[in-house]
């Protein structure tokens, strides 16, 4: 996985809440054995028309949205499936933040498997944000996961925090399957144990 | 671990049986015992295994089945139409020889939705954790399991060590007491929830859901609420394991037999929660309260009961919740204050892992028998596996439903998701039993409007969503 610092850019404003992972990547989309090349159809019910051609109205085709790496975004971001097409579209797509009031449960952690940070801070924090994020060009902030800080287009600072362990793997990087592996001598002891006192499992 | 003096929920028991290591930052080593896999989300978790040269922990603690890419028609058996599905459907079938997992094919008679499987053969047992890369694996705690779903990654990390990194969630009850009306069902009690408690209002929690219109529900019935649990932001449901529980299981080709099924029993019976455990988050519903329900919007929570008027945003103060309902009701055709009754549908889909076992299918051929589908609506039942399928025929139910003009389908999620052929076309409307109205959820465009099995078998003769309770009546 890629390691993730700082990202300086421009920030989407998506106030739409409840944007649930079908809507992120419809299933018709779902048919690859591949984690690549999912980018060209994040929110393609949203992005395109029926014939194909795009969406004016959506923010991520209006410029200087297009190439935004930050995602500001509504409540209970990421309901729904629990398809992790949606993190490797979005990652594919460009974004490799998203900050939000919430995020539902299974799309937060499969975020963090792909080097994209979803970041959980207050309604009024992401209101402003928000705001910041509807001007334009103007919209630049940089997320720095190490300070655990998002510096606004004014220059104005705010503190986000997360999950140690998942901060350590996204700094660093890291895959959690060699780590869990290097656990391997417990996980034995434990089968062994539940072996003996459940034989039926 | 936490103190198991103290009393504890089901969740927490569960929960501290299969911790296998804490780390000091609270994230937690957890075992699991059982694993579901199907074609769409586990090919990226296998070819990681084969990047990193790793192997299967433990293969016999697994079961494939295809389900969302399998054609309904009955002539599957010679042609799966999209070639991509067929590569999905191959690829899940060589895996599974290659890496030595229990493999259902398409043609099996076990076959079905995995949700639907998995109970069915046994597999699925109370105090385990269970896990798949779906996120309505919480149907499985209806058998007081913990059972939730999970994305590709963690798939990948399940097969290669057969635990997952997890903070503890908290703990949440739903409480329903009293006795359901005449034509009312665990499905509109699941919506009911949604409606009191929102799309997240249990995210970060697991539901246990308690109370006698619970302990009521038939083992398919809890299974329909389970399934739901992650639609109101729950990963996980659970209804504690009692005799009925004990009943379905017993004689399962994968459950335990002889002694050891009396001593799993045993172990099973233990498996409640303690007289004063905590509770983060409570909630209590009335059963008499709940009418049948039916979603106008496009988020389960967007619900009402069936006698109700489509909602005015007017109506609204939170300015989100204002533009998402004026949003929902642009993309649902659907015009403030029209009473949900006169709303016209097109298309009827009885089925789905909310909806497709032997219980629901009874529910709609009671409705349906006599009747007629109305001109112009196109109504599907797809059982939820084989066994359903020929449980149903076996009870003669598949004549009821086609003479009534319904159309009988081959086992899969079908409709569900439309990720085979069957789908709405754009502003199709459709009375649906699944479990999610999201935009494009039965394919781009498409209307839907979440019920029950008996709702949606009522709307397929009239027309017109449709309260079903003067139907049942009429049927005596
Ligand atoms: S029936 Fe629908 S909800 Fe259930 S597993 Fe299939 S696609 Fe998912």
């Amino acid at each position: 996985m890629e390691k993730f610092t700082t990202i300086r850019s421009v920030a989407a404003p998506m106030p739409t809440i409840n944007v649930d992972t079908d809507m992120i990547i419809p299933q018709q989309h779902l048919k690859t054995i591949k984690r690549t090349g999912l980018g060209k159809f994040a929110f393609s019910n949203l992005r395109y028309h029926a014939d194909g051609s795009e969406n004016e109205d959506f923010v991520l085709n209006k410029e200087p949205y297009r190439t935004a790496q930050i995602l500001i975004a509504g409540d209970n971001f990421g309901c729904g499936s629990s398809r992790e097409h949606a993190p490797w579209a979005l990652t594919d797509f460009g974004l490799r933040v998203i900050i939000a009031p919430s995020f539902a449960d299974i799309f937060f952690g499969n975020c963090f498997k792909n080097g994209l940070l979803p970041i959980t801070l207050p309604q009024e924090t992401v209101d402003k944000l928000m705001d910041d994020a509807g001007r334009g060009a103007n919209a630049i902030m940089t997320v720095d996961l190490e300070k655990q800080e998002i510096t606004g287009p004014d220059g104005g600072v705010v503190s986000f925090s997360i999950d140690p362990f998942r901060r350590h793997c996204l700094l660093n990087g890291l895959d959690d399957i060699g780590l869990t592996l290097e656990k391997a001598d417990k996980i034995s002891k434990f089968e062994e144990t539940q072996k003996a006192t459940q034989p039926w499992l | 671990m936490s103190d198991t003096a103290s009393p504890r929920t089901l969740y927490d028991k569960i929960w501290d049986s299969h911790v296998v290591d804490q780390q000091d930052d609270g994230n937690c080593l957890i075992y699991i015992d059982r694993h579901i896999i199907h074609e769409v989300t586990s090919p990226q978790a296998f070819e990681g295994l084969r990047m990193t040269g790793r192997k299967l922990r433990r293969p016999s603690a697994m079961i494939a089945v295809p389900d969302h890419n399998v054609p309904t028609t009955s002539d599957r058996a010679t042609r799966v139409d999209d070639p991509q599905s067929q590569i999905q459907l191959e690829t899940l079938e060589a895996n599974c020889k290659e890496f030595g997992v229990d493999y259902i094919p398409m043609l099996d008679a076990r076959q079905g939705i995995v949700h639907i499987v998995g109970p069915e053969q046994g597999f699925t047992l109370p105090g385990t954790t269970i896990v798949c890369g779906d996120s309505h694996t919480s149907t499985h705690g209806a058998f007081g399991a913990l059972a939730f779903g999970i994305g590709t990654s963690e798939v990948e990390h399940v097969m290669a060590t057969q635990t997952l990194i997890l903070r503890r969630s908290k703990n949440m009850r739903v409480d329903v007491s009293g006795e359901l009306g005449f034509g009312v069902t665990a499905k509109d009690i699941a919506l009911a929830i949604i409606g009191a408690i929102g799309t997240a209002g249990g995210t970060g929690h697991v539901i246990e859901y308690t109370g006698s219109a619970i302990r009521g529900l038939s083992m398919e019935g809890r299974m329909t609420l389970c399934n739901m649990a992650i639609e109101a932001g729950a990963r996980a449901g659970m209804v504690a394991a009692d005799e009925k529980t004990f009943a379905y299981l017993q004689g399962r080709p994968k459950a335990p037999k002889g002694n050891t099924y009396e001593q799993a029993v045993a172990h099973w019976k233990t498996l409640q929660t303690d007289e004063g455990a905590h509770f983060d988050k409570e909630v209590f519903l009335k059963a008499e309260d709940i009418a049948p329900q039916v979603t106008w919007g496009t988020s389960p929570q967007d619900v009402l009961a069936v006698t109700d008027v489509v909602p005015n945003p007017e109506d609204m103060d939170d300015g989100n919740r204002k533009a998402a309902t004026e949003r929902a009701l642009k993309y649902m055709g659907l015009e403030a204050g029209t009473p949900l009754v006169e709303i016209p549908i097109q298309k009827v889909f009885i089925g789905s892992c909310t909806n497709a076992r032997i219980e629901d299918i009874r529910e709609a051929a009671v409705i349906a028998k006599g009747r007629q589908v109305a001109d112009g609506v196109e109504a599907l039942v797809v059982p939820g596996s084989g066994l359903v399928k020929a449980q149903a025929e076996e009870e003669g139910l598949d004549k009821i439903l086609t003479a009534a003009g319904f159309d009988w389908r081959e086992p899969g999620c079908s409709m569900c998701l439309a990720m085979n052929a069957d789908k709405l076309q754009p502003q199709e409307r459709c009375a649906s039993t699944s479990n999610r109205n999201f935009e494009g959820r039965q394919g781009p465009g498409g209307r839907t409007h979440l019920m029950s099995p008996a709702m949606a078998a009522a709307a397929a003769v009239t027309g017109y969503i449709t309260d079903v309770r003067p139907m049942m009546k009429e049927q005596g």
